[in-house]
């Protein structure tokens, strides 16, 4: 269990809110302020994220829960480069989205597995090592230990349609792993798959982070799954999408799945869902 | 289990070809008859329905041939003909493959050329697709001699000619296949090369292309029956001394009909071995890139 993570700094700001501060961290994973993304269609402009203030730190299983157009997809992908802000400012290890990218800072997990269907799942897992050029050997050496890591060794020559849908997630979180990237951004990588498949998956990435040390962002719909996991959970409202609550977990770091029954875990579950009603109501 | 499904694919087709037969012999007896009937009254011979109908379906210059006739006039110039004969389909055949082979391997590969291209540079995609598709609406008979008479002109005869009527023809599906094919990766992979920082041809070779197999393979058997026809047209109205075109035209100027359909049998058999052989091809790259067996 990584003991280097102490405080993180997760704060939210409205335009007609409370003052703020910022106290930029050196050990911050992820950095924004008053980030904003704004999308032009034919309808008119659509506020994706409005004045989104956020710290990441490092070692920090943070959730993004809220309904759908609330951001949280389009936040992950501002980190990851994939989409760009139109307004505020956002670091990523120190750098801008776009260098973080080009240095290999990430690893992405999409909502699908999107694995390659011509490729097995050891060839699947070797693509980003292929692309970064490593060595033969290094590649071989690395998709053992990262399936080894989600539990898929001696399925690496068979192929994605041969697997199951969670075995399949798996593979794609193996894919995201075998690289040397501190950050894992999920984005409702289990949201596809059923509870009790999901529970197992919980339970194992939370070993996982346990492991490898990982920073991980964490996209979800849902309540029991981001308070599980989270040591940090971002609750946001949609239109525009923003953050109305922050909640730091009061969780031990270690969890079986039946602490889901406990008081603690049912009050927090409470607030998250306190904070998801109030962003409705807030647009209505 | 595998015997019933192949008789569940052959009993359709055997069919349909037995259906095909049983119109052709009534057609060739009714096409037949009136030349038939003035040849009988001219020669006063009375003969019976049976007499009559036999007569009809063996006239050395029929009308229409009987399938009898044809089979047996590619069955003697296929096998009792030495290859090396004027009159060996075998021979004519192997003129009309060469030249589509050659057209088909150019075309494809010009045809890929143009699709990367096209995926790969804004401004071509914008200036060349509409004269690629231009291209196709100019009729090839009206082409085909122009480019055989404008190359024999400069000393370019034989084979070239041909194939680039044939690549002319055949790289016009391979490039609209590809371009479909190149396009076809779902954006969430093509995300995730953006998320490895991969350069524009790592994206190519690891996503596009293997993401366009299929649609390569099912542009080729387009191509290739495509190239065939271009070979055989090309050899049409520029006088060829040999090939599938050649024995055509020379069928039609002496009326050797049995000959003339023949030749048509000899270049259809080609045509379906031709693509059967790029299926083939396409299923095993299918089963090297994983497909799931149906």
């Amino acid at each position: 269990m990584p003991d280097h993570i102490t405080r993180t700094n997760l704060r939210t700001h409205r335009t007609h809110g409370w003052p703020h501060r910022m106290t930029a961290s050196p050990a911050s994973v992820v950095s924004a302020r008053k980030l904003g993304l704004t999308f032009q269609t034919n309808d008119g402009p659509v506020h994706a994220l409005s004045d989104v203030d956020l710290e990441v730190e490092k070692g920090d299983f943070v959730s993004f829960i809220g309904p759908s157009g609330c951001g949280k997809t389009t936040f992950l992908r501002v980190i990851a480069d994939l989409e760009k802000n139109t307004g505020g400012e956002i670091s990523v290890n120190g750098m801008t989205p776009e260098e973080a990218r080009k240095a290999r800072a990430y690893g992405y997990v999409f909502q699908a597995p999107a694995l390659y269907p011509w490729r097995t799942i050891e060839n699947n897992v070797a693509l980003p090592l292929e692309i970064m050029e490593y060595s033969k050997a290094e590649q071989k050496q690395r998709v053992q230990r990262t399936l080894d890591l989600v539990n898929l060794a001696g399925f690496g020559n068979k192929y994605p349609w041969q697997l199951s849908g969670g075995m399949q997630q798996r593979a794609s979180i193996a894919r995201a792993l075998a690289f040397d990237a501190d950050l894992l951004l999920m984005d409702e990588p289990f949201g596809a798959l059923d509870e009790i498949v999901r529970d197992h998956l919980n339970a194992q990435l939370l070993k996982l982070w346990a492991t490898t040390e990982k920073t991980i962002c964490f996209v979800t719909h849902s309540i029991p799954e981001a308070v599980y996991l989270s040591t940090k959970i971002v609750v946001m409202s949609p239109r525009p999408g923003r953050v109305t609550d922050v909640i730091e977990s009061t969780l031990p770091r270690e969890r079986p799945l039946d602490i889901r029954e406990t008081p603690e875990f049912l009050a927090i579950a409470h607030r998250v869902r306190e904070g998801l009603r109030a962003g409705h109501s807030y647009e209505e | 289990m595998r015997n019933e499904r192949l008789s569940s694919r052959i009993v359709p087709v055997l069919t349909i070809v037995a259906i095909i037969i049983a119109i052709w012999y009534l057609a060739a007896i009714w096409m037949n008859a009136p030349f038939q009937r003035d040849l009988d009254r001219r020669g006063n011979v009375t003969s019976t329905t049976m007499e009559f109908v036999g007569k009809t379906l063996s006239q050395p210059k029929p009308v229409v041939p009987a399938p009898h006739q044809v089979v047996q006039n590619v069955f003697e110039n296929t096998f009792l003909r030495k290859v090396t004969s004027n009159r060996s389909l075998v021979y004519h055949s192997w003129v009309t493959l060469s030249s589509t082979l050659a057209g088909f391997a150019f075309g494809t590969a010009l045809g890929v050329l143009i699709a990367v291209g096209i995926v790969h540079v804004k401004a071509l995609d914008r200036s060349l697709m509409p004269w690629i598709i231009a291209s196709q609406t100019v009729p090839i008979l009206a082409i085909a001699p122009m480019v055989v008479v404008v190359l024999a002109a400069v000393n370019v005869t034989g084979l070239i000619p041909k194939a680039l009527i044939s690549t002319y023809l055949s790289f016009f599906p391979v490039a609209v296949g590809m371009v479909k094919g190149l396009r076809s990766p779902d954006l969430i992979h093509l995300d995730l090369m953006r998320t490895y920082n991969a350069s524009t041809w790592q994206t190519f070779w690891k996503l596009r292309m293997p993401a366009s197999m299929p649609f390569l393979f099912t542009s080729m058997k387009v191509a290739v029956a495509a190239s065939l026809v271009g070979a055989i047209v090309a050899e049409l109205p520029t006088g060829a001394a040999a090939g599938i075109g050649s024995k055509l035209l020379a069928g039609s100027y002496y009326s050797q009909t049995i000959d003339m359909w023949a030749a048509l049998i000899a270049g259809s058999l080609l045509a379906a071995m031709l693509v059967t052989i790029v299926g083939i091809g396409g299923r095993v790259v299918d089963r090297r890139m994983g497909v799931q067996a149906t």
